[in-house]
């Protein structure tokens, strides 16, 4: 049997400490990731410190923003009245993603961090090396379907595989995180790395740093927004890419502009320069195109994600055109 | 009617094989290798063997013998065709995850932990697992070459490939990747033995008997002394029709340990040890006149097999039988790859060779500008071209009818591309199945008891279409009893004979023997009334008898009336049994060509810009003979129609071949269907019977059920969008 100890503390410090003091310790939330993980023997951790207990569920408006508490369930999010009128962007990201019993699981701190779902990096008799550094990444020359156009280093091709966080990184979402040296906010865009030559690093959270919840400020786009997903299957599938589109319309031009894809990076990817782009321009097929061919400037494929460079801008153009005629 | 075990299922008292619990049970769980071709050149078990709980950790070097291994299977020349993997003989490697050792422990925790630590050291060998890059190595399969005129072998009806030099033709390729079974129910024994020469297992199997006799002969032991039980079966698809390796290492555990062992494989281990529908690439070439008749055909397929078996399947089947077209060539080839042995899968071959025939149908109407289902209408054919037989039933124009009126084909445009909802595009496609309408031979207890139930046994299964079910109801309609009074026992090695379900047979097959059954019982209930000196029944034959509501009364007067209890009483028994054995008739089956029959359509939506298609509505129409339960034959239909657009939309298996190993393992990465991907599916039956093939008029469901269902989804993208997607799964990257 892997043996590992549990605790359940109610106090944050206490649950901080613990994940601060031990090497082998790690938090566990809705456990959807994790315990698939632990299973499989990806990760090993000789402590699991359950946060359940913390009182971090709350969903409540603040001056200038929602605070979304680190424990608030995936499925709650995207029905939470609040969610849904200042930001149904997230709510749809949230609707994408899994099922719902593992919306009903899954917190939105263990969200942001989840691994990726890359063939190699679960199956141990293959090499990764983001799982075992130095052991090579199988899926550079393999099957990379799924795999990263921006963004990957020669070590690493892998993307997050979060709908939740596309959403987030569009809407300038930020982190709030407590841990042993004290509290710290993380800009969403800060949040998640790129893989370099450390790909085993997967965010810039430290060792033993809690998040405790995420900020998503105040901004005009509650009624032109589209989160499309690509994927394999009509549910229950990780995205081939996704596109969070928000648009803030005035009659048919485009006041400004949010885009994020998701599927194609190490980390959710915010397309700014097409935002600026977008921005007073009308609100029609010819502006996303080029919107879309701007966003994807520096992209490259592999060999099996050569679709992904025609997905990609597709995507962007039937998302922005679902959020500009959105109602 | 409703199922007769469905409270069981649906509140979970219905016992699975790895559900039972035996006294001092252990748990047994399989190492696989980590390479696909090559040798162990050390196994170290040091750590396993010392972990908590373990009993045992059994390989190669270690393994207690299987006595019946050491037998040749097929002892005859040429070549022999194979035989299945056998476990911990030897040290050599036949295909990535292969089974290399069994970890015995107390709990199954314990073993799952210990099984992590045992660590195999290879003699790597270069391993051949693309199937594109070793096609050329592709071979005639054994049985055709030592019988040129068995099935598999190379048929020519009128010229060879005539085809070629028509005016009006079309030629392409057509591939379908490796497609897993994965049933609900992951494959599991648990293995007992009782005596050292008496062995019970409980086993996830579609085969009670076949595993028996296979057992029995792997140990050496009477038939009599192997028990195999397998009440419920949560689906098998076919992968439940061969004896895996992961059972003789639980019985070898068994017997290792001396304990019963449970062993269920993990989901990743159903996508390497239990079989596969085998990777195909076919080619199809087609000449038509101009006002549609198709002139000829010739087929070709090549399907993957494994190293040490050769697996076959009639992929071309369905070419030589469908069409009127004077000139059919086909050739079937198998494929010898560092790759487990496949399996047949639901419509097995059928389904596969089904997708490039009607495919190629399809892109023939285009090329002629004539309706598909006008073209198919063109070339029906009235008797078995093959054989040249008439059919004993044939009703698919019928069919064809039905479905064409229920999706509406008349909304459908000739010309791809036309019809649109919103920016969706939408599209009409059909596809024709057919499987042979099989039966065999098998044996039925029934025994009327006095209060007037009747239970019968048979060791067939039942992996879902409701076997038990349909029997109780042809029983009851036989012999007049209410079908609440009547208990179909299977699953179990102690009653008498049935073959494998399979190939769609059970209900002709054991259906037949029920029947034999009832007018046995009629028979001997009748020649009891009719000795009955002082009644009006004196002389009664089963002719002049209604047998109904578990009375016999006389036809002609039926106030005279008696219930079965009554006459069992007056006889003093305490039950009425029978035996029988039924069996088609030969002489029938050579007189007549036997099928059964599907067509399907299908209407989808693609987005021209993201590439997804959803099927949007789908009807499967049926002629399977008389349907004797609508409720479950619906449910087959129903099932195979889902399980088609996993085939056309979401399914297929990928190997990295630098590593000869899998890296489709999970359901996140081999998509099977949601209910987001199965639309309003309508099952339709032409009901009419078959009473050539079997005395109930049925024929079979289960496979016609998928076969064609791939292709009718391919071809209304094509009439959607005018791409013609001839490698599956259709993703949303080969629609852009
Ligand atoms: C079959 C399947 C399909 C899925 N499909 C999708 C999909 O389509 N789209 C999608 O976006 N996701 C999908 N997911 C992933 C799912 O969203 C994540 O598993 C889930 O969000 C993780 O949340 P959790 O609370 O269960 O995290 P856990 O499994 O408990 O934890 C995950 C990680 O986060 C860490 N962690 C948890 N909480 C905190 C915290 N407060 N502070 C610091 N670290 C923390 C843990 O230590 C662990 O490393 C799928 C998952 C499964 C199993
Ligand atoms: S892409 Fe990253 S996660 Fe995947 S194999 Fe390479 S290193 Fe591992």
């Amino acid at each position: 049997m892997i043996q590992f100890q549990y605790v359940k503390p109610s106090k944050q410090k206490a649950a901080i400490d613990t994940v601060a003091k031990d090497e082998t310790a790690m938090f566990i939330a809705g456990g959807t990731n994790l315990v698939d993980l632990m299973k499989r023997g990806i990760v090993n951790p000789e402590k699991l410190v359950d946060i359940n207990k913390l009182p971090l569920r709350k969903i409540e408006k603040e001056d200038g923003h929602v605070r979304i508490g680190a424990l608030a369930l995936n499925g709650a999010v995207a029905e939470d009245k609040l969610i849904l009128e200042k930001h149904p962007l997230l709510s749809q990201a949230l609707n994408a993603g899994a099922s719902a019993q593992l919306r009903n699981m899954a917190t939105v701190g263990g969200n942001i961090m989840q691994r990726t779902r890359c063939n190699y990096f679960y199956d141990t008799a293959m090499p990764c090396n983001k799982r075992e550094p130095g052991s090579g990444c199988g899926a550079l020359e393999g099957y990379n379907r799924m795999h990263a156009i921006f963004g990957h280093s020669d070590k690493c091709i892998a993307v997050n595989p979060s709908d939740m966080n596309v959403a987030l990184i569009a809407l300038d979402a930020v982190v709030l995180v407590s841990g042993p040296k004290g509290d710290r906010k993380i800009p969403f865009a800060e949040f998640h790395r790129l893989p370099g030559d450390t790909p085993q690093i997967h965010t810039n959270l430290q060792k033993g740093e809690l998040i405790t919840s995420v900020d998503v400020p105040e901004h005009p786009y509650t009624k032109h927004v589209n989160y499309l997903k690509v994927r394999d299957r009509t549910s229950y599938a990780f995205a081939l890419v996704s596109v969070a589109a928000a648009l803030d319309m005035d009659g048919s031009n485009i006041k400004s502009a949010r885009l994020a894809m998701g599927g194609v990076a190490h980390k959710p990817w915010r397309l700014n320069e097409a935002e600026q782009f977008l921005a007073g321009k009308p609100a029609n097929e010819a502006t996303f195109r080029q919107a879309a061919e701007i966003a994807m400037r520096g992209a490259k494929a592999f060999e099996h994600n050569k679709f992904k460079l025609k997905l990609g801008p597709n995507t962007i153009v039937q998302a922005l055109k679902n959020a500009a005629g959105a109602v | 009617m409703d199922r007769v075990d469905g409270r069981l299922k649906v509140t979970g008292a219905a016992k699975y094989s790895a559900e039972y619990e035996l006294p001092n049970m252990a748990h047994a769980v399989l190492v696989g290798s980590t390479i696909a071709k090559g040798s162990i050149k050390s196994i170290d078990t040091k750590r396993a063997e010392n972990a908590p709980g373990v009993l045992a950790v059994l390989h190669y070097q270690n393994s207690p013998k299987v006595p019946g291994y050491a037998q040749e299977a097929h002892p005859t020349e040429p070549k022999p065709a194979g035989k299945p993997l056998q476990v911990f003989i030897d040290n050599q490697i036949h295909f990535n995850d292969q089974p290399i050792a069994v970890v015995v422990a107390d709990t199954l925790e314990r073993a799952m932990y210990a099984a992590k630590l045992v660590k195999a050291q290879y003699n790597v060998d270069k391993h051949a697992t693309d199937f594109n890059q070793n096609v050329p190595k592709a071979v005639l399969p054994t049985a055709a070459k030592r019988n040129p005129k068995h099935g598999l072998a190379d048929y020519v009806r009128g010229k060879e490939d005539a085809y070629k030099n028509e005016p009006l033709k079309i030629e392409s390729e057509y591939v379908i990747p490796t497609e897993f079974h994965n049933p609900m129910e992951l494959q599991s024994i648990i293995a007992h033995w009782e005596a050292d020469n008496r062995l019970t297992v409980y086993d996830k199997t579609q085969a009670v008997i076949g595993t028996q006799n296979a057992f029995a002969k792997d140990w050496g032991i009477p038939v009599e002394n192997v028990k195999v039980i397998a009440t419920f079966v949560g689906g098998a698809f076919g992968n439940g029709l061969h004896t895996w390796p992961h059972e003789t290492a639980a019985i070898i555990a068994a017997k290792k340990v001396n304990r019963p062992v449970k062993l269920m494989l993990t989901r990743e281990q159903m996508f390497t040890m239990v079989g596969y529908r085998p990777h195909a690439w076919q080619k199809v070439g087609m000449s038509a006149t101009k006002d549609g008749k198709i002139t000829a055909i010739t087929h070709e397929a090549i399907g993957q097999t494994s190293s040490y078996e050769e697996f076959t399947e009639s992929t071309l089947q369905q070419t030589r039988m469908m069409y009127t077209s004077p000139n059919v060539t086909t050739r079937y080839r198998i494929l010898p790859l560092d790759v487990s042995t496949p399996i047949w899968m639901r419509g097995p071959g059928e389904a596969t060779g089904a997708f490039a025939l009607e495919s190629a149908l399809d892109e023939m109407a285009y090329v002629l500008g004539i309706d598909p289902l006008e073209f198919r209408l063109i070339n029906h054919t009235d008797k078995d071209p093959e054989k040249n037989l008439p059919w004993s039933t044939k009703y698919l124009k019928e069919a064809m009818q039905m479905g064409a009126e229920r999706i509406g084909w008349s909304k459908r445009q000739l010309k791809p591309g036309q019809v649109k909802n919103g920016e969706w595009l939408v599209g009409y496609g059909m596809g024709v199945g057919t499987f042979g309408a099989n039966r065999g031979r098998a044996k039925v207890k029934g025994t009327l008891h006095k209060d007037g139930t009747l239970v019968m046994q048979s060791a067939t299964t039942d992996i879902g279409p409701g076997t038990g079910t349909a029997m109780v109801q042809i029983a009851a309609q036989n012999l007049g009893l209410p079908p609440e009074k009547i208990v179909f026992e299977l699953g179990s090695s102690l009653y008498p004979p049935s073959p494998s379900q399979g190939g769609s047979a059970t209900v002709a097959t054991v259906g037949s023997a029920v029947h034999a059954v009832c007018q046995a019982l009629k028979q001997r209930l009748t020649s009891m009334v009719a000795g009955n000196a002082d009644t009006s029944f004196k002389g009664a034959t089963v002719e002049n008898l209604t047998f109904k509501d578990g009375y016999v009364s006389l036809t002609a007067s039926p106030s005279a009336r008696l219930s079965f209890t009554d006459i069992l009483k007056q006889q003093n028994l305490p039950e009425l049994e029978v035996s029988e054995e039924s069996s088609p008739d030969n002489s029938l089956r050579q007189k007549y060509s036997m099928y059964s029959y599907s067509v399907h359509f299908a209407e989808v939506q693609v987005h021209p810009l993201t590439g997804q298609a959803r099927v949007t509505n789908m009807v499967s129409c049926a002629d399977a003979g008389t349907i004797i339960n609508a409720k479950t034959a619906g449910n087959q239909m129903i099932g195979g129609a889902v399980g088609g657009i996993g085939m056309a939309l979401t399914e297929g298996g990928v190997i990295d071949h630098r590593f000869g190993r899998y890296v489709t393992k999970d359901f996140a990465e081999y998509h099977v269907p949601v209910h987001a991907d199965a639309p309003n599916i309508s099952s339709l039956f032409v009901n009419k019977p078959d009473l050539i093939n079997n005395p109930n008029g049925t024929k079979g469901i289960g496979e016609i059920a998928i076969i064609g269902v791939a292709p009718a989804i391919a071809n209304a993208i094509f009439n959607a969008t005018g791409k013609r997607i001839r490698e599956l799964p259709i993703t949303p990257d080969k629609l852009i």
